[in-house]
């Protein structure tokens, strides 16, 4: 990545309480991307993906606990007041969330919706607004947008709807755009559509992107860098090509391999991994993959491995045991 | 002819399903869910039933179940239709059939203990000793991996997704059932936790010898662990075959688009450019004639004249298209 | 070998600490109506004067060691109206709202469960019910048969009916369509048992919560019966009908109606504490995050 970060996440670490004791959800995390990338955050529920990303985006629950440093575009997110961080959400830094269905407002109309952000943002007056709002709809694939100004968000599929979240997301032109399980409520068909449209505006208006899932499908030929997320911490980072082929964490590894292969025959056992994620509320003192990695041993279990580099340039991984996997060779 | 319930018919497929119709009314409006499904399983076989949101999968497995009456058309489960059934015969036919859902943790009744919940077929059915039920709950709980003395007192909410997933296993499996319909039944877990749940449907499939509908949206998962594949849209099936042939050659153009549409986790394939165009239309006001017409490359007016009917378009590979990927239109 | 999943961490976290805090406040709440009840349960045993005796000479006295909190317009022991005077509060405000929760809440369930035109039917019903004034239909009812201890707990346990029924409706509507529920159908399970042993368990504890404060507000609504004098009669003491009274010694002895409103007060506070602390509990249980 050349040149000045657009944003970068520098130590950041989120605490929880809970009545069950304090929970860590996000644990020292350090990730960067430059203007016009593409980086994808992929890891299972309770990873602490949503709120890394929330944690960027300065939207987290009342009583968390943010520490570290968010600097994006040069300013620290987490030291700036309410309404510069306001006036920045949105026109700068935008977000497309999961379920389109709660994201966008019920009772509000689409057209409302859109030009509301455009009026605030831009400053643009009513019909300047409206214009932009029939251009942008158009803009992500949806039919007869005039129409669509006046509909409610029940009134339109989940395609549709996300679809919408989008052009809203898109609407103030902005640098960066947060994707937080964008597709995952979708049919696989309108998945791909929808991944498509993000990936063609991306590179219509050069702005970076981050994509959120749990799937390592979505990211596989759509991102330049991927981190691997497990307990809170980022266990793997790489170029996408080089995540996939001289993957160094098992855990990365094990995740690839549990994921039913189309061209793999039927009845072929998955390799899977065992047990489940560790309780965030009671983190383990050496690696928390350790209990379920094949190739732990006793130093796995005192102590937490910490980022390193690998030889490739941009590859870092967190493993005391990591695999060496030539490049090329099949896993 | 009404033979004992318990008597199975040899050779004959364990489920036949015939020209299934299954409507329900929506405001003033009807909504088509499932228009006309055939389909067969033979005994011992796992049939995938794949399709997106709103092709009426789900409502097919329900209505096979009878827990949502059909319109019309009969379900044979081991030569004897369940449609006609009703009360204490239906009830007793449940038994040999069961049923595994999306939400594990919602198809558990949050109030109850895990001991009672497993128990509950048991009581239903009439085994009335206590001790007997608590052995065969402790035998089915090892089977599906879970330690009994840790998990026969707690409640559901105590478990993960996939715990319960395995519980809910547990509970389809304490009557030894024949067949088993699968609704979606890792799509709410975890990647890491479906490998396991689906290894462990494999492991029991073999074990207490069963049949099973697998129901999912999902194709790789599907093509995992059936034998044969029934792609369903909009109510109406596509293509029938068997799994591998099915995925390396599909006949029907929707078939073809699922599978380019499949996120495959290597960075050197390219997505392609998705053919798929436009929106799945309504359930409440479906095309006429081919159901799929109006995303179709190859649609043209006979399509839209015409509703195509399943015929054989390879080796026990089934299409309903007028002009399929492969074979003769 | 299917791989065992569950790991001995989950031994160790034996059953979830629930420590929803149960504060100070909702202990003291437990305390007071506790303490209510055990003097309206205990009354007879003790040594207390009678709250009919009339001491003409001791009219409106104050406090002291033979009548601890003075006595009334007419001589009778304050104290001990009070006492037994919560007695009837209670056996009203606990026995109306019963009627309620079985028949209303056995309505509610019905109606929510098997929907259609049985429920059509109890929804309306209701909604009749609900139209007509209910003070006008307490007094014609007391008018007709009579003013007593029963007809009031009666029209007061029909009127809360509706709302019982809204409740429990509600909250089956949503458990029924749940796949716990589908799951038990598709196991085969009479409609009986699924009601009994899958919705039961999960509606009772919100209607619980529900009852409590009916309790409340029906001790309310007797006390404001009796202060209009078409409550119970006299010369039984409700804490009602006491403060109708002390309302004409208000200027030489205020005592007299403030006493028992303060006790109503409290009591009624107490059963609001505790049932939205119950409502609170019982609302959402699933799972964590």
């Amino acid at each position: 990545m050349t040149g000045p970060a657009l944003l970068s996440v520098e130590g950041v670490a989120v605490d929880l309480p809970t009545p069950r004791g304090n929970l860590r959800a996000v644990d020292h995390v350090d990730l960067s991307i430059g203007p016009g990338q593409t980086l994808g955050i992929v890891g299972e529920s309770g990873c602490g993906k949503t709120m890394l990303s929330r944690a960027i985006l300065q939207l987290l629950p009342k009583k968390a606990k943010l520490s570290g440093r968010v600097i994006f575009d040069g300013q620290d997110l987490v030291r700036l007041d309410r309404e510069r961080l306001r006036k920045l959400r949105g026109r700068s830094l935008a977000v497309v969330f999961q379920d389109p269905m709660t994201s966008l407002n019920p009772v509000l109309t689409i057209g409302t919706q859109l030009i509301e952000t455009l009026q605030e943002h831009l400053e643009l007056d009513g019909v300047a607004a409206k214009m932009r709002s029939i251009e942008l709809l158009a803009a992500v694939g949806i039919p007869a947008p005039e129409q669509r100004l006046m509909q409610y968000p029940h009134q339109l599929s989940g395609g549709m709807r996300q679809r919408v979240a989008i052009a809203i997301a898109l609407s103030c032109e902005p640098k960066l755009l947060i994707a937080d399980e964008p597709t995952t409520a979708l049919d696989v068909t309108i998945q791909a559509q929808i991944l498509d449209l993000l990936a063609r505006e991306q590179r219509r208006r050069h702005m970076a992107m981050i994509i959120i899932t749990h799937d390592l499908g979505v990211v596989a030929g759509r991102t330049d860098e991927v981190a691997v997320m497990y307990a809170g911490r980022v266990v793997e980072r790489a170029p996408t090509p080089d995540l996939f082929k001289k993957m160094r964490m098992p855990y990365t590894e094990a995740l690839l391999a549990a994921i039913p292969k189309i061209d793999a025959k039927p009845h072929t056992p998955l390799p899977a991994i065992s047990g489940r994620p560790p309780d965030p509320t009671r983190p383990l003192k050496g690696c928390s993959f350790s209990p379920r990695c094949k190739y732990a041993w006793a130093q796995c279990q005192i102590e937490k491995p910490r980022l390193e580099d690998a030889d490739s340039p941009g590859h870092q991984y967190a493993c005391f045991r990591p695999l060496n996997i030539p490049a090329g060779a099949p896993a | 002819m009404m033979q004992p319930v318990s008597q199975p018919v040899s050779g004959d497929p364990l489920l036949k399903v015939e020209n299934l119709v299954v409507e329900y009314p929506l405001g003033n409006k009807t909504v088509h869910a499932v228009s006309g499904v055939s389909l067969e399983i033979a005994r011992g076989e796992t049939l995938g039933l794949v399709g997106e949101s709103g092709c009426g999968k789900s409502t097919l497995g329900r209505a096979v179940m009878q827990l949502r009456r059909p319109a019309s058309g009969k379900v044979l489960f081991d030569g004897q239709d369940l449609t006609a059934m009703q009360g204490d015969t239906l009830r007793r036919m449940r038994r040999r059939v069961q049923l595994i859902f999306q939400d594990p943790i919602a198809s558990l009744n949050p109030r109850r203990r895990i001991g009672d919940i497993i128990a509950e077929p048991l009581i239903i059915s009439g085994v009335k000793d206590a001790k007997k039920r608590e052995q065969l709950v402790h035998d089915v709980l090892g089977a599906v991996g879970l330690d009994p003395q840790l998990v026969i007192g707690r409640l559901p909410h105590e478990f993960s997704g996939g715990q319960c997933q395995r519980i809910c296993i547990a509970r389809a499996l304490v009557l030894n059932p024949e067949f088993i319909i699968c609704d979606e039944p890792v799509s709410a877990l975890d990647v890491s936790i479906r490998a396991q749940i689906l290894n462990l449907l494999e492991e029991m499939k073999a074990r207490y010898g069963l049949t099973l509908l697998f129901i999912a949206h999902d194709l790789a998962v599907v093509k995992a662990v059936s034998d044969r594949v029934a792609v369903m849209y909009l109510g109406r099936l596509c293509e029938v075959g068997p799994s591998e042939q099915l995925f390396a050659q599909p006949a029907h153009p929707y078939t073809a688009l699922l599978i380019e549409a499949i996120p495959v986790p290597d960075p050197d394939v390219r997505p392609a450019e998705s053919v798929a165009v436009g929106e799945p239309p309504s359930p409440i006001a479906p095309p006429s004639g081919c159901r799929f017409r109006t995303r179709c490359p190859r649609a043209d007016q006979r399509c839209s004249d015409e509703m195509p009917e399943l015929r054989e378009v390879a080796p026990a590979q089934f299409v309903a298209c007028h002009h399929p990927l492969i074979g003769a239109a | 070998m299917a791989t065992l999943e569950l790991s001995i961490d989950q031994a160790a976290i034996a059953s979830p600490v629930r420590t929803r805090r149960l504060g100070p406040l909702f202990w003291m709440a437990i305390g007071w109506m506790t303490f209510v009840f055990a003097l309206a349960a205990f009354a007879d045993l003790l040594p207390l004067p009678s709250p009919f005796d009339m001491d003409m000479l001791e009219r409106r006295a104050p406090m002291s060691a033979a009548h601890w909190l003075g006595t009334d317009g007419l001589g009778r022991d304050v104290l001990s109206r009070l006492i037994y005077g919560a007695r009837i509060s209670l056996i009203v405000g606990l026995c109306a709202p019963v009627i309620g929760l079985t028949i209303g809440g056995a309505l509610g369930i019905l109606a929510g469960y098997f929907r259609g035109r049985f429920e059509t039917l109890v929804v309306g019903s209701m909604d009749v019910l609900l139209a007509f004034p209910p003070l006008i239909l307490a007094l014609a009812v007391t008018a007709y048969l009579g003013q007593s201890l029963l007809n009031l707990t009666g029209i007061l346990g029909v009127l809360g009916i509706p709302a019982f029924m809204r409740v429990a409706r509600a909250t089956t509507l949503t458990l029924a369509r749940r796949e716990f529920v589908i799951a038990a159908q598709a196991l085969g399970a009479s409609h009986a048992r699924i009601l009994l042993r899958e919705l039961l368990p999960n509606v009772f504890l919100p209607l619980f919560a529900f009852f409590l404060l009916g309790v409340a507000v029906t001790i309310v609504v007797e006390g404001a019966l009796s202060f209009l004098g078409l409550g119970v009669p006299p010369p039984i003491s409700s804490w009602g009908i006491m403060i109708g009274e002390g309302r004409e010694s208000l200027e030489i002895a205020p005592r007299l109606a403030f006493i028992p409103a303060v006790t109503m007060f409290l009591t009624v506070l107490s059963f609001n504490l505790v049932g939205d602390t119950l409502r609170a509990l019982t609302d959402p249980r699933q799972g964590a995050l």
